[in-house]
């Protein structure tokens, strides 16, 4: 194996070949492999988002006409550094009256919800944490891992506020796994496995195409599931409670500030890797470190889009956030679930240019359908909805009758 | 197998123990000095009223119900989907019947009004 | 196999250990939490039996929504609120019943013959997933059971918002 064309799989076989040399019976060489692999990959996506922070920031100034951080360093890059050694210096303060067990042990699950996606995401066509085979419902499995870590903070708080936080949290993040979860049966169907590396690689025609809607909705589902801008409202930055972890400080809270920032970058990955074809691209398959330059590019993009949309979408209401999750998203995956279903059982055999021209005619079909129900939806209930600026007082007649009250005093 | 189950329970103590050794860390760097003021919680600038522990409204668990009964679905379809391309016309058929009957339920709660938020 | 059964206890006796905590503990909400300890020692032990659907499905959905909807339908009852506790005796009978009908069940499950014939192993991989869907879509399989479990989910779902609408009324 060349080393520029595989790296990674190069340094494996010559640490194997190594360990094997110094008489460690094969078992253990693989366990202290698999402890050496995990610790690499899990300590590398949490320095990554060191960078990613000041990506995100930086970017986010410029989407909003604004300069970024631009003092410590050339263009700022270090500011994360500067405010991570401020946050390990941070007084850590528990409240009164909290559980102390749970309410140590929230912010570890809400970061390991996060770090624990690395481990089954394929990075290139030979370096993968694990090939399970029950990959995409891991996915899932793991979210409910960090919406327990959110239900503990709210409970072990102590505080109302966090307790109300939490629950909405947790009741948004489960109204948008139903249709997360439905349309990730779809890329599971076309690909014939829940492993991720087998779905990345059956993706010679990247999913994208053959199922537009579906990709659409979990696009939306996952940046909900992030709790990012416009679905942010679990825990929105701008506001002066901010949510299940108001009462958390110092490095405990810089956890959920570093898994927020991490899990957006994770859930690109993952959209880049169901729907984008992951590793997927020419030449690949020969050279594999290709492959993981091919997943960044793509990564790269969706991150950029889910950082534009949140900088430049306005904040949903709770109720809005519940409506669209149920009454929209829910239904549109359940359809798109069952057209992939019936278009590509109909259609002729064979990777053809045919089929995936089928089922990209089904979706637009299916969009289009669904469009027009809501527009008919609106138009019945325009006139029942209650409208913000509909016949409040009117501010200025107020002000009149008061501001001619002190002229009759004086 | 076992050999995936064991790198991904090895991965996930790995993912525990990183941030629990940053906040140990963090905590030997980091001032100890609580004062009463200081651990106090807080509610609109006053001391909290009554226990932080409030009753909550059936709204949550609505959701919770509806979430479970589509989270069964959806795992159910699982097996489905693994096995699409070895399955039959038929086989479709029978998932969309299947798919169907859950859409009703979605559909009553949607009649009485369960997916509102009030 | 030694480090198999070692886990194996291990697990086994946390597992046994979080049930005994949730029956016994005094706070609802602690009792819950245990209760997803139960389930997470249930799903290591579905692992070591190479069961990977059976783990992911014992983790997506007792951990991630029956543990939840439990939490929530905790809060939701003002009583669980108090840390109030049973005074009446009448548990002990349950819980009496309870075992026995567990000893009477597994009895027969270690005496029926089949069950001792049905370890055959599978391929492996996703070939063990694609059979369960075989399974369940195949009209003399299990394609029955499948279309009832979902009339099933159905009942469960109207009754759950029958009784949460019910509810949600009276607060008004």
């Amino acid at each position: 194996m060349i080393f520029i064309a595989d790296p990674i799989t190069f340094i494996t076989t010559w640490l194997n070949s190594v360990l094997t040399g110094w008489g460690i019976p094969a078992i253990w060489v693989q366990f202290i492999m698999f402890i050496l692999g995990a610790g690499l990959l899990a300590l590398g996506a949490m320095i990554f988002t060191i960078g990613l922070i000041w990506l995100e920031r930086k970017l986010g100034g410029r989407v909003q006409d604004r300069l970024g951080p631009n003092r410590v360093g050339p263009w700022g890059i270090f500011q994360t550094i500067a405010d991570m050694l401020k946050i390990f210096t941070k007084e850590l303060i528990t409240p009164v009256g909290a559980d102390k067990f749970l309410y140590n042990l929230a912010p570890l699950l809400a970061m390991a919800a996060v770090l624990g996606l690395w481990a089954v995401i394929p990075l290139s066509p030979t370096v993968f944490g694990t090939n399970i085979n029950v990959g995409v419902l891991y996915l899932i499995g793991i979210g409910s891992i960090g919406e327990l870590g959110i239900i503990m903070a709210g409970l072990s708080s102590n505080n109302k506020y966090a307790l109300l936080g939490g629950f909405r949290a947790v009741a948004s993040l489960l109204s948008y796994e139903v249709p997360m979860a439905i349309t990730l049966l779809i890329p599971v169907m076309l690909a014939g496995s829940m492993g991720l590396n087998d779905i990345a690689s059956a993706q010679k025609v990247a999913f994208i195409f053959q199922a537009p809607v579906a990709a659409l909705v979990f696009f939306i589902a996952a940046i909900a599931e992030n709790g990012r801008a416009p679905f942010d409202l679990m825990e929105a930055d701008s506001e002066i409670v901010a949510g299940f972890n108001i009462e958390y400080s110092g490095l405990k809270f810089g956890m959920y500030y570093v898994a927020d920032f991490l899990h957006a970058f994770t859930s690109a990955m993952i959209f880049a890797t169901l729907f984008l074809g992951g590793w997927n691209g020419p030449g690949a398959e020969q050279y594999p470190a290709l492959g993981f330059l091919y997943l960044l590019i793509k990564t790269a993009l969706v991150y950029l889009l889910t950082v534009t949309i949140r900088f430049t979408v306005p904040r949903l209401r709770i109720d809005q956030m519940m409506a669209f999750a149920w009454k929209y998203l829910t239904p549109l995956a359940l359809a798109s679930l069952l057209v992939t279903a019936v278009v590509d059982k109909a259609a002729p055999a064979g990777q053809g240019l045919l089929r995936v021209a089928l089922l990209i005619g089904a979706n637009i079909v299916l969009f289009l359908i669904a469009d027009r129900l809501v527009t008919l939806y609106r138009k019945q209930h325009e006139k029942a909805r209650k409208v913000v600026s509909d016949d409040r007082p009117v501010p200025v007649a107020i002000r009149s009758t008061v501001v001619e009250e002190p002229e009759v005093n004086s | 197998m076992l050999q995936e189950w064991l790198y991904l329970a090895i991965f996930l103590a790995i993912s525990l123990f990183i941030p629990a050794a940053a906040i140990g860390a963090a905590a030997l760097l980091s001032p100890k000095k609580p004062s009463t003021l200081k651990n106090s919680i807080y509610e609109c600038g006053i001391e909290t009223v009554g226990p932080a522990r409030i009753q909550f409204k059936a709204q949550y668990y609505l959701y919770a119900i509806l979430f479970l009964i589509f989270d069964v679905e959806t795992v159910f379809l699982f097996p489905f989907a693994v096995a699409y391309n070895q399955l039959l016309f038929f086989a479709v058929i029978e998932v969309i019947l299947f798919v169907f009957v859950l859409a009703g339920g979605l559909a009553y709660a949607w009649r009485r009004g369960a997916l509102e938020w009030s | 196999m030694t480090t198999m059964q070692l886990i194996f206890l291990i697990t086994a006796a946390v597992t046994i250990f979080a049930g005994v905590m949730m029956v016994s503990v005094r706070k609802l909400l602690h009792a819950a939490l245990w209760l997803i300890l139960v389930f997470f020692g249930v799903a290591v032990i579905f692992g070591l039996l190479e069961a990977s659907f059976l783990v992911i499905i014992q983790i997506v959905l007792y951990i991630g929504a029956i543990a939840i909807l439990i939490v929530f339908a905790i809060m939701l009852t003002q009583n669980a609120i108090d840390d109030t506790y049973q005074t009446s005796r009448r548990w002990l009978v349950t819980a009496v019943v309870a075992v026995i009908a567990l000893a009477g069940i597994l009895l027969a499950l270690f005496t029926w013959p089949q069950g001792q014939a049905l370890t055959s192993t599978l391929a492996g991989g996703q070939q063990d997933i694609a059979a369960i869907g075989l399974a369940l879509l195949d009209p003399e399989g299990y394609l029955i059971p499948f279309e009832i479990a979902s009339i099933l989910l159905l009942a469960a779902l109207i009754g759950g918002i029958y009784v949460g609408i019910e509810h949600k009324g009276e607060e008004k």
